[in-house]
């Protein structure tokens, strides 16, 4: 049976007029050559048209391909300046989105591509406008929350947290230390959801689909915590001005202590998934580059700033809720691409952690409220006793918080960045004029710097890093 | 600029620990002297000893000081809102909000246009990131910017008529016809 080579090879090859190639014998080297992924950075390419009867699919020769120098950040071009060989022909516009997956949302991207690369990127948002800038001056000071907590929806805590803080300012009130441990346990906890979340659907974004399973996987624990405390996985209105809504549920510890492990076990088996691989790296590395100069003027703060190497965590720098209590670390990045994000945010992950575990041992006794009587409703046993009390629970729930005129600027460090609300009060039980700042604003509008230049297939990594959340984005 | 330096003397003693105030105050002032017309105020973040300053300068300060304030060191941009002060004299109030990295110093700077002429120039030569800002108070406030690159609707459509934020600009219902209460119930 000498033929037995043959014949497998024709039914590999479908070519009955090849002759039989003389290198079976060492098969397992040439298939691995003829299927190996091509990899940047390594210089010999394979022969694929050798290989396949298409034509040439090589890659152009690497000095010939200005453009995947600058992917990979060897050459760092001025974005401002367009490129010196314009093919006028060349030339198209791509619209990106409103509907596409990796868009996250309504983001509409229009590209305008030289061949495969991207010369000018310009993002149109307003999709997703339900101006709730306009709907929190008809509503007060206690039904307010429930309207910020739907902006960033992957951090609501944090919307309801710097809303509160905003509020509490103009009032002039202090909440006990026990509401600020809670408000520091689920903004940190939430954190971590929102990057559990943003690991997730990066991990799918650029290919590696099991990510999505696992991220998902640890961020159900947060959020079964979160709907134990609150009553909602999302969406909680559960910082109030004032104080939190309620004290946490019996348990709580050794959920937490869990959820510790869970996570941490997790962000593991993520790090050995993707650190290593190959794909991964070259998918973001060097991909997406945005420097510290740019930052700064385009108002980029959170993750993608200290992946840049900006050293700015208003968490350290101007700390709330007595969060300077706790010790952890800020992470910093050195070259501003995907990679060093997703390095950021994976350790951002462990730190927030950590402030949760440090959470648990020092939490204080006493009350989640302040006592303050015009702020916080009267308990239902004294509205039976108390003439005041009844007064005082009337007012609150037809009028509302009364809040003395002022200007008030808050911010807290949000998932995406430095999380701000203006605040205009004329007096009376609602804001005159409540200004968002929202973090994800500032980085769709930084996109043009991140993209400009690159590939197009870079588009994906470069927004999937960025991590926007439309509803943020537009209000 | 006497005027200032009392505001400063008034206000240091009172509303301020005296261990931060003093490495801050020399910058904001040097920012301030030369504008005698900028008004000045010092806020607190909520329950913590975190301090800002708010500066209110007049419209035609408004590049210049802001520029200022970049070369001084507050070349973080974080933020510029509009406010609709409806029936109050200058009735629109614009405010950019900016970051001083190394002092760990935020600075609100803040001017006042009228109703019949909301011209303020554009930040976007000092602040790139103004840019969409910018659009979004046009866009929701009719605040014109002239001097900006692109200057059109960013929120809303592009064929809306009026500024929603404006306080004169109605929230609007939609009717909603009950029909479940008719005479089969």
């Amino acid at each position: 049976m000498t033929d037995t080579p043959d014949t497998e090879v024709d039914l590999a090859a479908g070519d009955p007029q090849q002759p039989a190639p003389e290198e079976v014998e060492g098969p397992a080297e040439e298939r691995r050559q003829l299927h190996d992924v091509w990899v940047s950075g390594t210089e010999e390419r394979f022969p694929f048209s050798k290989a396949t009867d298409e034509g040439a699919q090589e890659f152009l020769p690497r000095d010939e391909d200005p453009a995947l120098d600058i992917q990979e950040g060897i050459v760092v071009d001025d974005d401002y300046v367009e490129a010196p060989v314009v093919i006028e022909d060349e030339r198209q516009i791509i619209n990106m989105g409103p509907q596409h997956p990796s868009t996250h949302g309504v983001l509409r991207l229009q590209l305008e591509l030289e061949g495969e690369t991207i010369r000018r990127v310009k993002p149109i948002i307003g999709y997703l406008h339900t101006g709730m800038e306009k709907t929190a001056e008809t509503l007060n000071y206690a039904q307010g929350s429930t309207n910020v907590t739907r902006m960033d929806y992957l951090a609501p805590f944090h919307n309801e947290l710097v809303y509160s803080l905003a509020v509490e300012q103009l009032l002039g009130i202090d909440v006990p230390p026990r509401a600020d441990a809670i408000r520091v346990l689920m903004t940190e906890l939430n954190r971590v959801s929102s990057h559990l979340l943003w690991a997730a659907t990066m991990g799918m974004d650029i290919g590696a689909l099991s990510m999505m399973i696992y991220g998902w996987r640890e961020r159900e624990v947060c959020l079964d915590f979160f709907e134990k405390t609150t009553g909602l996985r999302m969406n909680h209105n559960y910082i109030r001005p004032g104080g939190v809504a309620a004290d946490l549920p019996d348990g709580w510890e050794a959920d937490i202590a869990n959820l510790i492990t869970l996570v941490n076990e997790g962000v593991d088996e993520y790090e050995e998934l993707l650190n290593d691989n190959p794909i991964f790296q070259d998918r973001t590395l060097g991909v997406g580059v945005i420097l510290p100069e740019e930052c700064k003027q385009y108002g980029v703060t959170g993750p993608i700033a200290r992946a840049s190497g900006i050293d700015w965590d208003l968490r350290k720098q101007a700390p709330y809720c007595g969060i300077d209590q706790y010790e952890f670390s800020v992470p910093t990045g050195l070259h501003g691409d995907v990679h060093d994000r997703y390095t950021v945010r994976i350790e951002e992950i462990r730190q927030s952690l950590g402030i949760v575990a440090q959470v648990v041992e020092s939490m204080p006794t006493g009350d989640y409220r302040t006592p303050d009587a015009k702020v916080t409703p009267p308990p239902r046993k004294r509205i039976d006793e108390s003439m005041e009390a009844l007064i005082h629970h009337f007012k609150l729930f037809t009028e509302g918080i009364v809040v003395p005129p002022g200007t008030a600027y808050q911010s807290v460090e949000g998932p995406r960045g430095e999380v701000g609300c203006y605040l205009v009060s004329k007096g009376g039980a609602r804001p005159w004029r409540m200004h968002w700042r929202a973090p994800s604003f500032a980085a769709v509008q930084a996109l043009p710097a991140m993209m400009t230049d690159s590939l197009v297939a870079d588009v994906v990594a470069a927004l999937a890093s960025s991590d926007p959340v439309l509803g943020d984005v537009d209000r | 600029m006497s005027d200032i330096e009392r505001d400063l003397e008034d206000a240091a003693p009172e509303q301020e620990p005296a261990t931060r105030v003093l490495p801050d105050h020399p910058v904001i002032a040097r920012i301030l002297e030369e504008h005698t017309d900028a008004t000045f105020e010092v806020r607190s973040y909520a329950s913590s000893d975190v301090m800002y300053h708010a500066i209110t300068v007049p419209v035609s300060e408004w590049v210049d000081i802001a520029s200022e304030a970049k070369d001084v060191g507050f070349d973080l941009f974080i933020d510029l809102a509009a406010v609709d002060h409806f029936t109050d004299a200058p009735r629109f109030e614009v405010a950019l909000n900016i970051v001083s990295m190394t002092l760990n110093e935020r600075l609100i700077i803040s001017t006042r246009v009228p109703y019949d002429d909301p011209t303020v120039p554009t930040l976007t030569g000092v602040f790139a990131g103004a840019n969409f800002y910018e659009r979004e108070a046009y866009d929701l406030f009719g605040i014109d910017f002239p001097g900006h690159p692109d200057l059109t609707r960013i929120l809303m459509p592009d064929d809306w008529e009026g500024h929603p934020l404006r306080k004169d600009y109605d929230v609007g219902e939609v009717p909603v016809e009950f029909k479940a209460g008719s005479a089969d119930l």
